[in-house]
Formats: C-alpha cells, structure tokens, sequence
C-alpha cells in the first residue's frame, strides 16, 4: 500500500477563488491510502515545496498527488522536489484543477467536485504508479540551422561562437534571406546590407559553420540528440569548388529574359546568375528552367568563358546524410500574394507596387540603381500612396487576408515615407492606416519624425480602390476623422501586404513533428516561458517562423534559440523519457503487432529460451523494446493481441484506474 | 434550477502534446466548458485502448471522446492515424451494441484551439445529455 | 451603447450583423460608390448601431441613398457587412410606417435605359415590403 500525501494548491485566488480548496483537501484526505493532505497558497513557491518536502520526511510517503496548475507547468517543479526527498519522481502526479478547474467553471459547488473527483482519479493512479529510472542517450554535437535568412544566420553564428558545429540548409543559392532585399532599416536607417553581409562572411568563414545553399531537407529521423537528416543539394551545373565567383558567365549568357527574383521580378537576369554581389556562398548558378543549353543543347557559352572549368551540364542533385543534436527551424516568411486584392489594381498597373518591390526599387543594387521610378514609365513618382494592413487583421472567415497584425509593415511604412521625403521634397506622401503601431525602442519616435519633421501625411480610414486612369492611379479612399471620402490622383501606390510563414514550413512542421497553429506559424512550447522552443523536444524555432518580428526583435529570439540549442549539446548525455513502452516476454506470443505499429523502429523481435513444463526448454520468439529509441506513444499496447505491451508511466491498469475514479 | 438536474459523465482523453494543451489553452482564455467532462491525459491518442472505453461506458460514463492532434500533426507521426481506424471499428461495434454513436466521438485538436475545445466539448456534453443515462453497457455491480 | 435598446437589437437581429467585429479602418467608406449623396456613411452606420442610435439613421435619407452595390460587404476585412445594417434600418422603417418608400407600380417610370440590372433588382429590394 502507498502512502500517498495530497497538496492542494490555491494558486492566490486564481484556483481558490472558485474551488473550495480546503473541502478537496479534507474529501481527498478520506481517500484510500492517503495519509496527509493539505492546502496552500502556492505550491510551487520555495515554501511550497519546502512544505512537501518536509511532509515527505514526515509522514514517509511514497507516492505525492499535487491539485494545481496543468501539469505541463509545474510537473516537473514538483517532482524535482519530490526527487530531493528520495521519492522517485515518477511517484507523482498532477491533478489539474486550475485549467481544466477553476479557470472554466464559475460555481463554486461545481467546481469543488470536479476538483475533487479529478483528485481522486489521480490518487488512483498514484497507486499504481512504479519508481521509474529514466535512462541516458547520447548527444550529437552538432546543430542543423533550417533556413539561412538573418535568423538562421544569427543562430548558427552563435551556435558556432560556444564551439558546435553548425549546418546551415538554405533552399536558394545564396544565405541573405529577405533582409538582404531590403534597402535600409528601421528605426536607424543603417542600410540592410551594410550590416547583413559582414554577418554572412562571417558565417561563411567559420570553420565550425557549413553552409549548404541551394539544398533542401529530405528528411529528417530521431529525437533529441540523436536526429538523421537526408540533405539534397540540387544541381546548380556549376562546380561548387571550381567557381571564383568572377561573373563572365553572367554576363555572356545569351538568355536575359528570366525574372529577377531577387528583385521582385521587377527587372531580369540571365539563366545563369548569382543573385547578388554579396551572395553567400558567391557561386553561379544555373536555372535549367531557363537556360538554352540544357533545354536545347545548344549554347554552351558560359562554359567556355569558364575560367575554372566549373561548369558542368551534367551534374546531378545529391543526397548526404548528417546527424544532429537539434534542429533550428528558421524558414522566415513571405509576403501574401497582391494578386487576390484586385481592388487596389495590383494586376492592372505596374504602378501598384507591394513594400518589399519598393525596397527594390530604393535600393541603390536595384533595377532603377536607386532612383525612385515608376516601374510603368520610368517617370518620378510625385503623389505616393500607402495602404496599411492589406491582409493583415482580417476576419477569420476571410479568405484573403490574415487574422494577425504583421508587425512590421507600420515601422517599414514610416521607414518608406521619410526616405522618399527626404530624397524627394517635391513628393506628396500619404498614409493610409487603421491604428499606426509603433511598440518598440525608439520607434514611436520615429513614426512621429515622419510626420512631423518629414511632412508625410498620415490619414486614418483606408483605400477603397485603385484605378488606373490616363497614366495615372485614381485612389478612392475614406478619411474617417473628417468623415470625408478622398480621390487622390498618385503616381505609385505602395501596399504594405501582410507576411505569412514560408510555403515550406507546413512540410516541414510536418516532418519534424512541430506543431503548428493554424496559420502555418510554428508553435512554442510556451508562449511566455518558453517562446523559442517547439514542444517537440530537440526541436527549436528562430525567427519569423514562429510569428510575425521586426529584425531587432528576430536577432534576439535567433541568439535565445542559439543558447537552447547550446544547454543541449553542451551535454554529454540526455535523459531519456521513462515513460516508455516494455514487454511483458511471457505473455507476448510473437505476433509482430507492435513491431509494425512502431513509428521509432524502436521494437524487435529475438528468440529466447524459456523454461517449459517438465524440465523442458522452449524456444519462443519475443518482443522487446530498445528504451533509448521508444519515444513512449502506446501505439504498441493497444496493436498488442495478448496484452504483453505496456507503457511505463500510463500502463493499462493506471488509466483504468482513473477511468473507474472519474466514472464513480 | 432543478435540484435533480440530470448531469452526464463524460470521459474526455486528450493526448498530451495537442488536445491536452488545447484544454489549457481553453483554461488559459476563460473559455467554459461544462464540468460533466473530465480529462485523462494520455501520451497520443493511440494508447486509448478500445478497452478503456468499454471500462468508462461499463463503469457508467454516459459518453466518451478522443481528442488528438490533427492528422499529419501527431508527436509521433502516426499515432492518430491508429487512434482514427481503430476508433472508427469500436464505435460501430459499440452502435451495434447499442452505444449510441453520438455518446463517442473522435476529434483533432490542436494546442492553439482552445475555443475549439471548449466548444467541441460544450456541443458534446449537450449531445450526450439529450441521450440521456447510458444504461446499455452500464455494469450494475460495479455501482456502490 | 446598444444594450437594452430594442429598435438597436431589432437592427442587429434583423441584419445578422456582428458589429463587434467592426475594426474602425474605414475600407467599407472607402469604397462607397454613393458616398456623395448619403448623410451618414457605411462606416457610420456601423458605429451608430453599435451605439444604439437607430433613430437618427431612421430618420437620414441615407438609407434609400445606398445603391444596395454591396461593395463595402465585399471589401470589408472583418466580414462586417455594413450594408446589411443599411437594409436592416430601412426594413424597420418600412415596416413601421406600414407602406412602401415607393410603390412597385412607379418604379418603372424612373427607370431610365443605362440602369443596370441590378440596380432594379435592389431597388425592389430597397423600397418594399
């Protein structure tokens, strides 16, 4: 029999303002086999394990019940506490009557009882529990950055700086990611270059950091500490070791009709091309979509002004297979499709640009060489337009757009604004907005010098519609505090359309088994505590991916990110969840059920020798499981016919347990 | 109110990395649902076992759900794609019964959707008390 | 506030109209092709029945001025459906006053020939009963 001790917690007046704490205390101490129960104010506070503790020593209990928050908050507080005391950790559990309790239910009766009988099921189960021994695998030292953009970059970067190898898959040719587009940043106004691609030399040069552009994740096998990850490198057609970066190539190709991607397809650039001067790694590459040799075999050009020889027609994507200790995703984002909002005449007029075609067409590396021009006529723009939120904060039942506020577009507007003022004078600047939302060091400030020491006009109500007229874009929009309806006759139209996690990290959330929510961001294991953590152990989020960040705000997370991923390489061996499945050999009758069950291929199959009736031997072949592999599903204890395969922690007979104490 | 209200049992299993963190999230956001459900907190969906589930209608649970993680979401890559055949077979096992098949249900819910839990969980509770008592599995001895 | 006030709750029931939702950014007055012509705008409306101020819309031509084009029920991002609302008001007041704004019978003569199919159609709509 255990000696079971119960704690109820009144977590201040958030489970005590609606739970009767001292009743469940008192119900829960009549309980079969407990012999001490008590309340108070907070459990998980030093006092409050010091209470525990000292009720251990006490009382000799062996098995601990804790009526508090989720136990995705504070098991692992309270079986650390328990663990000082000699309990076995595992001999306690949660029962959770602040979320799943007090927090829902708003009569007191009602919820006193629900607390108490989900007490009561958890005692049940403390009953059965057994001490667990957690046991120990090894670490990979050697981290995998998905996605090469500031935030990978800035991760790997720090990874490297403790000494850890680092891996950067990036699926372009180049590291950069969207902040090598841009043309200056907020609120310094230091140019995105300037200060990115010292950043990607570095990367570059670190002999503990292996970029590999141009490749994709196949798959990825494991858990923490010990992941198989399958990397295809696609077939640039130009030797990687044989490049010097020169250009010749890009400059002879005969095909210069392919959109510039970089450049918002705002210009174009030859089938074979580095994407930008400062590119990382600064190798040609070949699109075969475009490129006349290999769709024709005919041309040939680029590999006789080839210096080096490095141009190979023949060459094939490989696959390679590297293993990691943990896996930074850092896809970043996108910016939503213009195309959807056709009342702002994204499709009818060149002249309505999205914010990052304008980074573009500002930036002195862009198409127009950084003169401000309209993409139509290549004409001064005089009247500019902005249009704030387009598909950002949008109704969940709207298709268009998004739910969320894309965070950046305010501050990157404001950045737009000043700059053609101050470049421009002559130009007419207005601002469309719904709220201007400048949280952020220094940058409410910033917003205001737009307005008031640039002249730019802010006018709160939106755009209603574009049409091209004449050469120009009549805009038709409302001015909500004059109650007025504007028709402004503008030169460019400039929509600040929201940004959406990159298309790739659905498949990839999918393959790393990270959960997601339900606009593609990934999500953290907690929102507050643990924001740049997946709750997938091993796995860690960087950046936009996790939601919507400005770039100060992306290279801390990236930096925070870089110090989880170092407090698990740092270790020679992790823990091991204990909780995992285990056979029971005389029972099991060999059938292969769970074997094909397994998503771990954590099961196998031996012969073993058993003693038989009469002195006999016999032979039979078993099933048992390699606990560093098990990740502790149960998939197998239900596949299992004869009832032989159960699971340390939720055996059949705990969960019964509880079925029984809540169905009482 | 009536004093004799009648108030259903409900079994509600929630796989620890999804559905668990979704009745959280539903905590976190003061989202109410009724009291009748209770939750066991399971490692994925597919360790319920089509057992645990004859023992809570047997032991006088008026309904039972599954939540999981929505399919292609699993921790552990499969899991629910199990929990999703095997409970399908169960159900109409238990309809043949007579378990009615509104008394059990299987659905996917993810750590960010607490409304939905909440209103999942509201709309099941709501079903099952419009059924009424479960008699049919309903081991008298079993009662005290 | 439209707590309590019934012609506001008759509006809003009327409508199926969330005016909750309603974000303030001004897209449904943006893009009013009768702005001109209307006292209160769409973003108004809106706001008003939020409000609870049924009486002075009822009383504003503004509601026989909206074409019923619909335009700030597309274009709205909240899903919001302003000219809903605009419907919903016109409704009561036909209702109460017991008689169509126009009879049936005199549409045809202000029919002109550029009228657009659907400008007939919502004024049927608009009018009557």
């Amino acid at each position: 029999m255990q000696r079971i001790g119960v704690f109820v917690c009144h977590c201040g007046t958030n489970i005590a303002g609606t739970v009767d704490v001292v009743a469940v205390a008192k119900a829960l101490g009549q309980e079969p086999g407990v012999v001490f129960s008590t309340e108070y104010q907070y459990m998980c506070s030093e006092s409050g394990q010091q209470l525990m503790r000292a009720a251990i020593r006490e009382h000799k209990l062996t098995g601990v019940v804790v009526c508090s928050c989720s136990p995705r908050m504070h098991e692992a507080t309270f079986r650390k506490a328990a663990a000082l005391e000699g309990v076995n950790p595992y001999m306690v559990e949660i029962a959770n009557i602040r979320e799943h309790v007090s927090w829902i239910h708003k009569d007191m009766a009602e919820a006193t009882e629900k607390a108490v009988i989900l007490g009561r099921a958890a005692i049940a189960k403390v009953h059965l529990n057994a001490p667990l021994q957690a046991g120990e695998s090894p670490v990979t030292k050697r981290a995998l950055v998905i996605g090469g953009g500031i935030a990978g970059i800035q991760t790997a970067l720090d990874i490297a700086e403790a000494g850890f190898e680092v891996d950067i898959v990036e699926k372009s040719p180049t590291i950069g990611g969207k902040m090598a587009q841009l043309d200056k940043t907020f609120p310094t106004l230091d140019c995105a270059a300037c200060i990115l691609t010292p950043k990607m030399v570095d990367a570059a040069q670190n002999e503990k950091i292996n970029i590999f552009a141009y490749s994709e994740l196949e798959s990825v096998k494991g858990y923490i500490g010990n992941f198989k990850a399958q990397i295809r490198r696609k077939a640039r057609f130009v030797d990687e070791t044989k490049c010097t970066g020169c250009g010749i190539c890009t400059e002879k190709c005969p095909q210069k009709k392919v959109p510039n991607e970089f450049n918002m397809g705002l210009d174009n650039r030859r089938a074979i091309y580095i994407p930008f001067a400062q590119a990382v790694p600064k190798v040609a590459t070949i699109d075969a979509n475009y490129c006349t040799m290999m769709k024709t075999g005919k041309c040939g050009i680029c590999s006789k002004v080839c210096g080096t020889g490095a141009i190979d027609y023949t060459q094939k994507d490989t696959v390679i297979e590297r293993e990691y200790g943990a896996i930074v995703v850092a896809t970043g984002f996108n910016p939503i499709d213009a195309k959807v909002y056709n009342e702002y005449g994204y499709m009818d007029s060149p002249d309505v640009v999205t914010s990052l075609e304008l980074e573009r067409l500002m930036n002195a590396a862009g198409p127009t060489n950084g003169t401000l021009l309209r993409p139509s006529d290549k004409t001064h723009p005089h009247t500019i337009v902005f249009v704030q939120c387009v598909g950002s904060r949008c109704d969940e039942t709207d298709e268009r757009g998004k739910p969320y506020c894309s965070k950046i577009c305010c501050m990157y507007t404001a950045k737009h604004a000043m700059l053609i003022r101050e470049k421009y004078p002559d130009t007419d600047v207005y601002v469309f907005y719904i709220d201007v939302r400048t949280p952020g060091k220094n940058f409410d400030e910033f917003y205001r010098r737009a307005v008031e020491q640039y002249g730019v006009h802010y006018i709160k109500g939106q755009v209603g519609k574009v049409v091209e007229q004449n050469g120009k874009l009549h805009v038709q929009a409302s001015d909500l505090l004059a109650n007025e309806q504007l028709h402004i006759d503008a030169d460019l139209v400039v929509l600040a359309t929201a940004i959406e996690p990159d298309k790739t990290a659905r498949s990839l959330g999918t393959m790393l088994t990270a959960s997601m929510d339900t606009n593609d961001f990934f999500t953290e294991a907690h929102p507050k505590l643990r924001p740049v953590e997946s709750p997938t152990a091993g796995i860690f989020l960087s950046g936009v991916c996790q939601g919507p960040k400005d770039i100060p705000e992306t290279v801390s997370q990236a930096s925070a990110c870089a110090a989880k991923v170092i407090g698990v390489l740092a270790k020679d061996k992790l823990t091991c969840n204990p909780c995992v499945a285990h056979s029971d050999e005389l029972l099991c009758n060999g059938c292969s059920s769970c074997e094909k069950v397994c998503p771990y291929g954590a099961i196998s199959y031996s012969d073993k020798e058993f003693r038989g009736p009469n002195r006999t031997t016999l032979i039979r072949r078993v099933a048992s499981v390699n606990p560093a592999v098990c990740q502790g599903c149960g998939a197998c204890t239900v596949a299992c016919p004869s009832g032989a395969m159960d699971l340390k922690g939720f055996s059949n007979k705990q969960i019964m347990a509880e079925v029984d104490a809540i169905c009482k | 109110m009536q004093v004799n209200e009648y108030k259903p049992k409900i079994v509600a299993f929630c796989c620890n990395w999804c559905s668990y963190a979704g009745a959280d999230g539903a905590g976190s956001a003061r989202l109410a649902y009724p009291a009748e459900v209770k939750i066991i907190r399971v490692p994925c969906s597919c360790r319920v076992n089509p057992m645990f589930i004859l023992r809570a209608f047997q032991r006088g649970a008026d309904g039972v759900i599954i939540a999981g993680c929505h399919p292609g979401d699993c921790h552990y890559t499969s899991g629910n794609y199990f929990t999703r055949r095997r409970m399908a077979l169960l159900f109409s096992m238990l309809d043949y019964l007579g378990i009615e098949r509104e008394r059990t249900r299987v659905e996917w819910i993810s750590a960010a959707e607490g409304a939905k839990f909440s209103k999942t969980m509201s709309e099941f509770a709501a079903t099952v008390a419009s059924l009424g008592e479960n008699k049919r599995l309903e081991d008298l001895r079993c009662k005290q | 506030m439209s707590h309590g006030n019934n012609a506001a709750e008759q509006v809003l029931r009327s409508s199926g109209v969330d005016v909750r939702k309603c974000m303030r950014c001004g897209k449904c007055t943006a893009t009013c092709p009768a702005f001109d012509e209307m006292e209160y705008h769409p973003h108004q409306f809106v706001y008003m029945v939020e409000k609870g101020e049924i009486d002075k819309l009822a009383a504003s031509p503004s509601i026989y001025k909206c074409l019923s084009c619909f335009a700030c029920v597309e274009r709205c991002p909240r899903g919001v459906e302003p000219a809903k609302l605009v419907e919903a008001v016109r409704l009561a007041v036909i209702r109460k006053q017991g008689m169509n704004h126009l009879a049936t019978d005199a549409i045809p003569a202000l029919l002109d020939e550029e009228m657009p199919q659907q400008a007939l159609v919502s004024a049927l709509r608009k009018y009557s009963k």
